[in-house]
């Protein structure tokens, strides 16, 4: 069957270089044969490199005519073309200030050429990309915590809905944004975010369990 | 001739206030750092290498830290050492250098913040008594580190570490059964092929070429990744388990050996580079990244 090499590895030659430390982990593809599936390294980093076809959240640092500048958190700052909006055409142009927060997904990263971002995609549908209403609070945290929040039925996710409804937007360059009713409920649901990076699930229920119970 | 030295700061992680931060980082070093001894004689310079002789400390005048003030509403309200987040929603900051003496060294205002004459002042003192403080901190830090080093004990980044924290990484040591090893070294070396035949002459070709032997097969075969991962992940389990293992590995070889020969196309999904396609003749194109 088919191999895949995953992040953190790396083919040489007839062999495999592991490039991250990290756990080596293991995906059966469909119960095929045994030399199939897709292995990969679980590595904890804070730092995030741009990859092609990841959703993040950029900030708008600069207008330049029809371009404008994000900073995703890499070394390097994003462009994105006006046009790549939803129904954007010359006439009709997306209102984004300095400052703003978009959501998007790089259509060329690597490491020779400034990346680029944009809030289509290939259909031309925005499918949730594009910009990040007001209000709300945008956060820091490892790359590692938003995996495990992006994986399918996230427990994390499901136990902090039940606690009060939120808006939440997860980029894959370790950035949140929370919005809740009142400020107090947001700031609740960023410190029970954060925390989660070191809590076992028997403490984030008893943590929640205090909330639900005020 | 002079010495020339280079300070290079490495931000690992921060919550904020890098400015202060790093200048500890940096003239700390600065104090810790130890330079070859040399001795000059008329003309002649004489440099003396670490083993010959102990190197010596650079002449550090003073100690001069950083003190960061974050001012919010148009400087009602003044943070000392502001966070990552009181950073992102500050008005303004002044950066204040002061070195025990309380002689001011550096006064950097950015932010547009207007500041009136008793607000610096007021920070000047605040700077005085924190620069107190940490420079106390310095000096017995690095006197710490010079006893112990004195007295052979263990010293450096890894020992200041702390290890009782969630975030540091800890490997606890397993014991390893030995007990069975020599029976399990017997088996395999029973089962094992018998080693291949040694041709002891050299055949002569012409002059400067000659050949020993008729080349065998590669024995070791093409490794298959799965076979490689699976070496890696048991690497930490019992013994007895790797000994089984290479007797599949070597056994699988051989079966193997004919499929490897056609090498499944092994797709990387982090490699930016286009897929390269090269046509061979009379093989099927084989796709390449």
């Amino acid at each position: 069957g088919r191999l895949l090499c995953g992040p953190g590895l790396r083919r040489s030659g007839t062999g495999l270089l592991v490039t991250k430390c990290g756990l080596l982990r293991h995906r059966q593809a469909g119960g095929a044969a045994p030399a199939s599936g897709a292995y990969w390294v679980d590595s904890q980093q804070k730092r995030y490199v741009p990859v092609k076809g990841d959703h993040v959240i950029g900030i708008v640092t600069a207008k330049a005519g029809d371009v404008f500048k994000l900073d995703v958190g890499g070394s390097e700052q994003a462009s994105l073309s006006y046009l790549a909006f939803e129904g954007a055409t010359k006439r009709n142009r997306p209102n984004v200030q300095v400052g703003d927060l978009v959501y998007g997904q790089f259509l060329v990263a690597n490491k020779d050429m400034e990346p680029e971002m944009v809030c289509i995609d290939s259909h031309g549908r925005s499918s949730g990309m594009g910009i990040i209403g007001q209000d709300g609070f945008l956060f820091k945290v490892s790359l590692g915590l938003i995996r495990k929040l992006l994986a399918p039925k996230c427990e994390i996710i499901q136990e902090l809905s039940q606690l009060y409804p939120f808006e939440l937007v997860l980029g894959m360059n370790g950035r949140i944004w929370v919005k809740a009713k009142t400020v107090q409920q947001t700031l609740i649901i960023v410190n029970i975010l954060e925390a989660c990076e070191y809590m076992t699930a028997e403490q984030r229920r008893q943590v929640l369990a205090k909330f639900s119970g005020n | 001739q002079v010495w020339q030295i280079r300070l290079d700061l490495h931000l690992l992680n921060h919550d904020g206030n890098i400015t202060d931060a790093a200048s500890i980082a940096g003239i700390v070093a600065l104090c810790h750092f130890r330079r070859p001894d040399v001795a000059v004689q008329g003309e002649e310079v004489t440099v003396y290498t670490p083993e010959e002789r102990d190197p010596v400390p650079l002449s550090i005048h003073h100690i001069p830290i950083c003190v960061s003030f974050a001012f919010f509403q148009q400087g009602t309200y003044l943070l000392v050492d502001p966070s990552e987040r009181e950073e992102c929603v500050m008005d303004g900051v002044l950066v204040i250098a002061m070195n025990k003496h309380q002689e001011i060294c550096t006064i950097q205002s950015s932010g547009g913040i207007m500041l009136v004459k008793d607000q610096v002042l007021r920070c000047s003192k605040i700077t005085a008594v924190k620069v107190a403080e940490i420079t106390e901190l310095i000096q017995k830090a690095l006197e710490n580190d010079q006893k112990v080093r004195k007295e052979g004990g263990k010293f450096g980044f890894a020992e200041s570490i702390p290890n009782q924290k969630i975030t540091a990484f800890k490997m606890e040591s397993a014991a390893v059964d030995t007990s069975n090893v020599e029976e399990q070294a017997e088996e395999i070396i029973a089962k094992a092929d018998p080693p291949s035949e040694v041709f002891a002459k050299p055949i002569l070709h012409t002059p400067g070429t000659a050949q020993i032997g008729e080349g065998i097969e590669n024995s070791w075969g093409e490794l298959e990744e799965s076979e490689k991962e699976e070496a890696v992940e048991e690497e930490g389990e019992s013994e007895e388990a790797p000994a089984s293992d290479c007797q599949k590995m070597e056994t699988e070889e051989t079966s193997t050996m004919k499929e490897t020969n056609k090498d499944e196309p092994i797709v990387l999904s982090d490699s930016e580079e286009e897929e390269v396609v090269i046509l061979e003749p009379q093989e099927l194109p084989r796709r390449t990244r």
